[in-house]
């Protein structure tokens, strides 16, 4: 790969971390919200946390553009805070990721929370479990692989992510210029040896992490037959 | 002393009980679907009934009239089921230590030692639940619920993976130590033998009403009697 691409690369890896990240500080408590909470209410807070999934990544980007810039009293009021707007930057990426990637860690952790056996979720209550140590020490040990899955899942989607990246950042080398975008640069110029490269590193990325998640569960699996 | 008034409804079953347990060993007794399991879960606090009162040694846990409910892991009560629901992660001694959070190591230490030796379980120590018997995890999940020192433990048919005579002789030990320790125990079974074995007060439960309150003994010779009225009858 040329340096550019180099520094794309760069650039998708921290922008995967750091969302990815921020994604576990709020899904975790949310998945736990959702398993352990009682109320309609929470039938609501799964549905709006599953929405980016339906929702054309052009739309969602959109949006954030919209709320995020100069337009909105909102959009104003963050740039006074952090001295630049949030869109065409890194931090803008940051929380469009993490908003669009949102239900592929959410989605996972309920799922595995939800599989812990009742039993083990009142034996640990009985003894003194609050809901942080509940979480902390029952269900993310004893559903690690769905919380795997969901550091993996919100990793790679955000290394994938296209249409929120090139609506909300645009192409600034070095700022908003991830992998995703290099590749359709490169389509677009017919560099397809380069194409070809880019896409090679995004597909080895996918392999590898997914690869890492079923050789745990497969050990998992032997294990509990030995 | 424990003291309850409880009317709680769980789809077409009715349990319906009002009862003052004063004696240290208390069990109560009945077929299966009579509302025994029902009953622990609600003095332990994990299901919550429609109306009702529960209170230990003059402490107030369910008031639903007040709207008063201490949440299961500030009642002060552990609970034993037939499933012994041992934490998979954790080995033995690590499960019988989680109830233990906030104390120093070496006291942590020392009553997880405690704990096992008192269900004969010291060899067990190291080892995954998966690599323990039906009997094994009976017995570390009777050492989890003790090692809090609760005041009241409730035990729901505890030593059914046990064989007889090592389910007496854990009787046995566990009676003496509650005694030692001022622990209130009440336990449910369908078994007359267990009931019989430590001459408690039992608590007949028939559909989810007390049928009878009383010595092991007059409790069930009246059942008893009452079984030969009907089959006489029919």
């Amino acid at each position: 790969m040329s340096a550019m691409d180099w520094q794309a690369f760069a650039l998708s890896l921290r922008l995967a971390g750091v969302t990815t990240a921020i994604l576990l500080a709020i899904a975790v408590p949310l998945a736990a919200l959702i398993v352990l909470g009682r109320g309609r209410w929470l039938a609501a807070v799964e549905a709006l946390s599953t929405l980016p999934m339906v929702l054309p990544p052009t739309v969602l980007g959109f949006f954030l553009l919209v709320l995020l810039g100069p337009r909105t009293a909102f959009g104003r009021g963050i740039a006074a805070v952090l001295g630049h707007p949030l869109a065409f930057s890194f931090d803008g990426l940051v929380v469009g990721s993490v908003i669009y990637s949102l239900p592929f860690a959410v989605q996972p952790l309920v799922a595995g929370f939800a599989s812990v056996d009742t039993a083990l979720v009142e034996a640990a209550r009985l003894l003194g479990a609050g809901p942080v140590r509940l979480v902390s020490s029952i269900f993310i040990p004893v559903a690690r692989r769905s919380f795997l899955a969901a550091i993996v899942l919100s990793f790679l989607h955000t290394v994938g992510e296209f249409g929120v990246v090139l609506m909300l950042g645009g192409d600034i080398p070095g700022a908003t210029r991830t992998l995703s975008i290099v590749l359709y640069d490169q389509v677009e110029s017919f560099d397809y040896a380069a194409a070809n490269r880019t896409a090679a590193v995004l597909l080895g990325l996918s392999v590898l992490a997914l690869a890492a998640i079923y050789s745990t569960s497969r050990k998992r699996g032997s294990e509990q037959r030995a | 002393m424990l003291r309850f008034s409880l009317d709680a409804r769980r789809g077409s079953f009715h349990l319906d009980v009002e009862c003052t347990f004063a004696s240290d060993w208390t069990v109560i007794f009945g077929p299966s679907g009579a509302g025994k399991s029902t009953l622990l879960r609600l003095l332990a606090g994990l299901d919550r009934p429609q109306r009702g009162r529960i209170a230990l040694d003059n402490r107030t846990l369910t008031d639903m009239t007040a709207r008063h409910y201490d949440a299961p892991g500030r009642r002060n009560i552990s609970l034993v089921s037939q499933q012994p629901a041992l934490f998979p992660h954790l080995t033995a001694a690590a499960n019988v230590a989680y109830g233990l959070h906030g104390i120093d190591r070496a006291a942590r230490a020392h009553r997880v030692e405690e704990m096992l030796e008192l269900v004969n379980a010291k060899e067990l120590a190291v080892r995954k639940p998966r690599d323990l018997s039906g009997g094994q995890a009976q017995r570390i999940a009777l050492a989890r619920a003790l090692a809090p020192a609760p005041r009241l433990l409730l035990l729901d048919e505890p030593f059914s993976a046990l064989d007889g005579a090592a389910s007496d002789a854990l009787l046995n030990r566990l009676q003496s130590w509650l005694g030692d320790n001022r622990v209130q125990a009440v336990m449910a079974t369908h078994d007359v033998s267990d009931a019989l074995a430590t001459n408690a007060e039992v608590l007949f439960l028939h559909e989810g009403r007390q049928a009878a309150l009383g010595p092991a003994r007059e409790v069930l010779a009246e059942e008893r009697n009452r079984l030969a009225t009907r089959i006489q009858a029919t």
